[in-house]
């Protein structure tokens, strides 16, 4: 069974009497240690999709299953535990608690997963390390860049070791030297085995990823615009390397 | 784990936003301070009112204080003999359940005399040596008198050393202890020899200060500082001021030297007492007791109740509830100040939720569940309060630091570490009821919404 299942998913809001259909009747089966870019305007329901993978929302209609637990039946109790021990999240504006200094905001997780404080600190820093932030431990976020802040935020997502990484546009507000940084921070992890979603309109970054899902009006396109997914740069660049293909 | 560390985030949330906190803090610092503040002074008040009580002669003693007639023995009022020696020989022989029975005959309008020093005691009682156990009197130097003196009703008095410090001069002023027993008085233009004097009675706190003063005057250091008062005077206390100024003599010398008003020799002057004290054996056995004295002096009235008995119990409770009214409206004052700063509380607590909406969806996102949000808004609304409850008794220190000065008395307010736990109990738990809906709000936040903030 894959990692996450959707079937038949649609998200509901009603406003003012209006209904509008941010998920559309999505199935979607995403698979262990896959790296995928999910592409689309801005509104066609990316974020909505996210948090329904993500387990920080539940669907008006339809199944999801992540690593075997129905979602749709969990409790918001349940919720939080699935997205503390299985899921790490990165933002697009990073998301540290600005009262915390790197280390305590790596460790804020592990605090909610009950693991004592001197593991906490030794898997924080290791974290940290992993994304070379391990001498900026007592910093303030404040008193970070903004690249610095987002690999202080992989870190925490990778703290509690989760099954699946997402990233809402993790680049969105970082520099273009500073993004490809971060990307290629997201492929090694990838390499490593994870299994990474993330959430683009940045065309550069979907094609790294070797699947790419296309949200449009809340349902997913059958053909990926390729403008969009980067492919006709990625095509024009087949000569030299690899060209990721579409899934 | 989790606790230690919503306490820090709490401390660090106080910190961060530091006059504000102090402002929403005021209310409970307030409340605790009016809470111990006032328990102290009703503790203070407590600790005058036992000590008055003994410098008085105790609990056990009752006054056997004369009334009017009852209605239905009218007739006999005329007939009604007062109390006399007659009552006080039959309750010693008839009563056995008194443990002292002491006869007292005031004199009034009473002036003593020496050279050209003169002053008006507290009061001048011709009494019995029973005197001195029914008001708990300790003679010094020299002695009490003794049988002798009363059946002769000689001229002799036992003085408190309020006497002494207004005829003879206070050891302050004097330089030494003036002792005058053997020297000689006039009472009312009469010449009394001072057989004994009492030792010099004051409360606890007086005495804690003379002995203090002592050891500075002994420091040789200190030598040339400014004389200090000792507040000989009333200030401590009005019953130790009271019992200083007493001045005893026999019985019969009151009698016979005081009442004999009349010019004919052979009239027999007035044996009425103006008051019979008596003391009971066994305090438990109160009712029983008064009940006994009664018969017996309903037997020597020939059955007309012109008499009552006034226990000290209903001193003790008259005060207890001048006590019990403090106590009253100072814990509504403190507990108003407490629910004012308890509404403060919640009310910047819900502010300080809605600033952090978007800091409680990140913690969410990360795997806090609404308990874990909800814990910690009620532990920062706790330690808020908590923080001001300590403030609050270091208030209340001052307050009552301040108010020892400015009223110096022997029953100056007492802080006690009862009061105090209490009180930040009390804190505490304002701080987590106003917490109560804060953290309800804040663990319903959606972590999406927060999310949407970008
Ligand atoms: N809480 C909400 N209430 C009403 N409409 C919403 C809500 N969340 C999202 N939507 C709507 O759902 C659609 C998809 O939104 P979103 O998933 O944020 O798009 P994207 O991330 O692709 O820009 C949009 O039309 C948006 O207005
Ligand atoms: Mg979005």
């Amino acid at each position: 069974m894959a990692l996450l299942q959707l079937r038949s998913v649609s998200k509901i809001y009603h406003l003012g009497g209006e209904e509008i259909r941010a998920l559309d009747d999505v199935t979607l089966d995403i698979g262990t240690g896959e790296f995928v870019s999910i592409i689309g305007p801005s509104g066609s329901g990316k974020s909505t999709l996210m948090h329904i993978l993500g387990c920080l929302d539940t669907p008006s209609h339809g199944t999801v299953t992540l690593d075997g637990i129905p979602v749709q039946q969990a409790t918001a109790r349940e919720l939080a535990h699935v997205r503390n021990r299985k899921i790490g999240f990165v933002f697009q504006f990073f998301n540290l608690l600005p009262k915390l200094n790197v280390v305590q905001n790596v460790e804020l997780p592990m605090i909610y997963a009950g693991i004592g404080g001197r593991e906490r600190r030794r898997r924080a820093e290791h974290a940290l390390d992993l994304v070379e932030m391990g001498h900026r431990l007592k910093n303030r976020p404040s008193q970070l860049s903004g690249g610095q802040q987002q690999r202080v935020a992989i870190a925490r997502a990778l703290v509690n070791d989760p099954k699946i990484i997402f990233a809402d546009e993790p680049t969105g507000n970082l520099d273009t030297h500073t993004g490809e940084v971060i990307l290629s921070l997201f492929r090694r992890l990838s390499e490593e085995g994870r299994t990474i979603i993330i959430v683009t309109h940045n065309p550069e970054i979907a094609a790294v990823t070797p699947r790419r899902i296309e949200i449009r009006n809340g349902k997913i396109a059958e053909r990926v615009d390729e403008r969009l997914a980067g492919l006709d740069r990625a095509a024009a660049q087949s000569q030299s390397g690899p060209a990721p293909s579409s899934a | 784990m989790i606790l230690l560390n919503s306490i820090a985030v709490g401390l660090k949330e106080i910190w961060a936003h530091k006059s504000r906190s102090f402002l929403t803090m005021l209310g409970i610092i307030l409340g605790v301070t009016s809470l111990v503040g006032m328990s102290a002074i009703i503790k203070g008040m407590e600790n005058g009112m036992k000590e008055t009580m003994v410098a008085m002669g105790g609990v056990d003693k009752v006054l056997v204080r004369p009334q009017a007639v009852p209605a239905w023995q009218d007739h006999l009022a005329d007939s009604a003999p007062g109390r006399t020696l007659v009552d006080v020989e039959a309750l010693r022989r008839s009563a056995p359940l008194l443990r002292v029975v002491s006869p007292e005959m005031a004199l009034d309008d009473v002036t003593l005399s020496r050279g050209d020093k003169r002053t008006e005691p507290s009061e001048c009682v011709g009494g019995w040596p029973a005197v001195l156990e029914m008001n708990l009197h300790t003679v010094a130097h020299g002695r009490f008198f003794n049988e002798i003196d009363e059946e002769e009703a000689r001229p002799v008095c036992v003085i408190g050393t309020g006497i002494r410090d207004e005829l003879f001069g206070k050891p302050d002023d004097v330089g030494r202890e003036i002792i005058p027993v053997g020297e000689t008085i006039q009472i009312n233009g009469q010449p009394f020899v001072i057989v004994g004097m009492f030792q010099e009675y004051m409360g606890e706190q007086e005495a804690k200060e003379r002995a203090r003063q002592r050891e500075q005057k002994d420091n040789p250091a200190e030598v040339g500082g400014p004389k200090r008062s000792r507040g000989w005077g009333k200030k401590g206390g009005w019953a130790f001021w009271r019992k200083n100024m007493i001045v005893y003599i026999p019985l019969n010398t009151a009698w016979i030297r005081f009442r004999s008003g009349g010019t004919t020799l052979n009239s027999v002057p007035d044996p009425r007492l103006t008051d019979i004290d008596i003391k009971v054996a066994d305090f438990s056995r109160l009712e029983e007791t008064l009940q006994q004295a009664k018969n017996v002096m309903l037997l020597t009235h020939q059955g007309i109740e012109d008499f009552t008995f006034e226990t000290q119990e209903n001193q003790v409770e008259s005060i207890n509830k001048q006590i019990q009214n403090a106590r009253i409206s100072g814990g509504l004052i403190a507990g108003i100040s407490l629910l004012v700063g308890g509404i403060g509380i919640m009310n910047i607590m819900l502010a300080s939720i809605n600033e952090r909406v978007r800091e409680i969806g990140i913690c969410k996102a990360v795997g806090a569940t609404g308990a874990n949000i909800f814990i910690q808004i009620l532990i920062e609304s706790a330690v808020l309060a908590v923080i001001g409850g300590l403030l609050g008794l270091g208030g209340s220190e001052l307050f009552v630091d301040l108010l020892a000065k400015v009223t110096p008395s022997s029953n100056s307010p007492m802080i006690t570490r009862n009061a105090e736990l209490v009180a930040v109990a009390f804190s505490a738990a304002v701080g987590v009821l106003a917490g109560v809906l804060p953290a309800i709000k804040a663990a319903r936040f959606s972590p999406i919404e927060a999310l949407r903030y970008e």
